[in-house]
């Protein structure tokens, strides 16, 4: 049962993550927004199976939930018919490419250290408290954690110096 | 395998399922009622079922109270030709209802509406991140309306659906703030152990008298209801998001405002007023097994704190106008926003001193 759900759900991951990008029938990039909404929600189920709870549901409520809406938000105040009528770049392809090339040999590098197959552990759930722990104690994920934070609040700030058109 | 779960789970499913539908149609008859005995009318009371019409004394007044109602919205709704504009984008046309009703049902998953049945414990999921869990579906809610108004493809459907996202991604914040003290407090993120709490300290509000004012006001403005139904007001943008919507299809936007009330309403219960316990007669234990009349009165009790909660969403809709959309997005971020984050650190700093 939940081998079939594995594959169900990586499967719907790397079909809808394939449309998102490459969607033979419509350029329309609503249609992208709404296929990566998808890949994100499949992307949940993977890590319901692996018992990380919290995970999944953060991931809906904040990239399916909030920062989806916003692309959506943002998407339908531009011109879509120009975006639909143009056609692929060279420049654009060269540096998707690499780009994509470049987070390839990163994925590879990380599966070939961290020795695939471990497997879950039994009995392990992860759950808020264990998440909470590991982020908030000194020597595990503290200082990370606190520096992200920190960047977080300066892109705050930065933006709202931009949009503030005089400074008083 | 396990079959047993299976079964029950699905009946639990179909039951749910089956009373929440139920009470949309008569939230929606409730509504008519209040709101002509708020403008001094009296409402429906036309509708009468050919045999029970014509029983002496109780038929006429069923029918004066409007029972029958809901019965001819529905056949109505679902004969009316579903009219599909030339202009409209096709696919997310048909899909925007759909995705609009959804998630109001599927948040219904992890409320505890009951105490125990037999063996049986009355919650279709007991989830152990079942708040974030219901805030995730929440926030899907909104892709409903705004790809409304976009595949509506004109003017004020669309203004309808950029209003509801601006709208329900600022309120999602406060309501997600809102209820981070109750949390704290109770130390629990499963919605039942909250209620084992409120059964054994009391009831939530108490310890929280600033939350649940917070979700309240959020609670309105994610459903869309006055004093926040910028969305789809009626007197500037005619029908907002729904404006090209006709018959089944504006009726799942309809039914979708409604189980979202419902849902809200169940979740303000659960948070802050105790879900299915009430502090007296011994009615905030689960029952001992084979005392199945206390479980049914744990579910009547639910039920019945969700309905004076739907009464008040229904009374506040006729009684106050509409805000503005800058005053909505000041109350939201300027007001609302900060006294969600005051009362985080104050319950945190408190519950830390109570604890060492």
């Amino acid at each position: 049962m939940q081998d079939i759900l594995f594959y169900l759900f990586a499967a719907l991951t790397l079909l809808c993550g394939f449309l998102v990008v490459a969607n033979p029938f419509s350029r329309n990039p609503v249609t992208s927004a709404m296929f990566l909404v998808l890949t994100i929600v499949s992307m949940a189920g993977l890590f319901v199976l692996l018992h990380a709870f919290f995970l999944a549901a953060v991931q809906i409520l904040v990239y399916a939930g909030a920062v989806m809406v916003l692309f959506l938000f943002v998407i339908m105040l531009l011109d879509l018919k120009e975006e639909q009528r143009r056609r692929y770049k060279l420049y654009g392809a060269v540096l998707g490419l690499a780009s994509v090339a470049g987070l390839g040999w990163l994925l590879v590098k990380t599966l070939w250290q961290s020795g695939v197959g471990a497997g879950l552990q039994p009995g392990y759930v992860g759950d808020t408290k264990s998440l909470g722990m590991a982020l908030f104690s000194r020597g595990e994920f503290l200082l990370p954690f606190e520096i992200v934070s920190l960047l977080l609040l300066v892109a705050m700030v930065g933006v709202i110096l931009l949009s503030k058109k005089d400074l008083k | 395998m396990d079959w047993n779960f299976l079964i029950f789970a699905v009946l639990k499913i179909a039951a749910v399922l089956g009373v929440l539908m139920t009470m949309v149609a008569y939230a929606v008859l409730a509504e008519r009622k209040i709101s002509a005995f708020i403008q001094d009318r009296v409402g429906p009371n036309r509708v009468s079922l050919p045999l029970i019409g014509s029983i002496p004394i109780i038929g006429p007044l069923l029918t004066r109270w409007g029972i029958w109602q809901p019965l001819a919205d529905g056949v109505k709704s679902f004969l009316k030709e579903d009219f599909t504009p030339s202009h409209v984008r096709k696919i997310y046309f048909w899909l925007a209802p759909a995705i609009a009703l959804v998630p109001a049902f599927l948040v219904v998953a992890v409320i505890p509406f009951g105490s125990t049945l037999g063996a049986q414990k009355m919650v279709i999921a007991d989830l152990n991140v079942g708040i974030l869990y219901t805030f995730g579906i929440v926030s899907l809610g909104v892709y409903g309306i705004v790809l409304a108004g976009y595949a509506s493809n004109s003017k004020f459907p669309f203004l309808g659906g950029i209003r509801s996202s601006a709208q329900m991604i600022s309120y999602e914040i406060a309501m997600g703030l809102s209820v981070i003290p109750v949390f704290l407090i109770a130390g629990d993120l499963n919605l039942g152990g909250i209620i084992d709490y409120q059964a054994q300290h009391g009831w939530m509000i108490l310890y929280a008298p600033l939350s649940f004012p917070i979700f309240l006001v959020s609670a309105f403005a994610e459903t869309n209801r006055l004093p926040f139904d910028l969305p789809e007001s009626e007197t500037e943008l005619v029908g907002g998001y729904h404006t090209e919507y006709s018959s089944m299809k504006f009726a799942l936007f309809f039914m979708g405002e409604y189980a979202n009330m419902l849902a809200g309403s169940a979740m303000m219960v659960t948070l802050f007023f105790g879900g299915w316990t009430l502090p007296f007669a011994g009615l905030d234990t689960a029952p001992a097994l084979g005392e199945w009349w206390k479980g049914l009165l744990h579910i009547g009790i639910f039920i019945a704190k969700m309905l004076c909660f739907m009464g008040l969403f229904i009374w506040v809709r006729w009684m106050l106008p509409r805000f503005r959309y800058d005053q909505l997005m000041d109350l939201g971020w300027r007001r609302m926003i900060p006294l969600a984050l005051a009362n985080i650190i104050i319950t945190a700093v408190v519950v830390m001193l109570m604890n060492s």
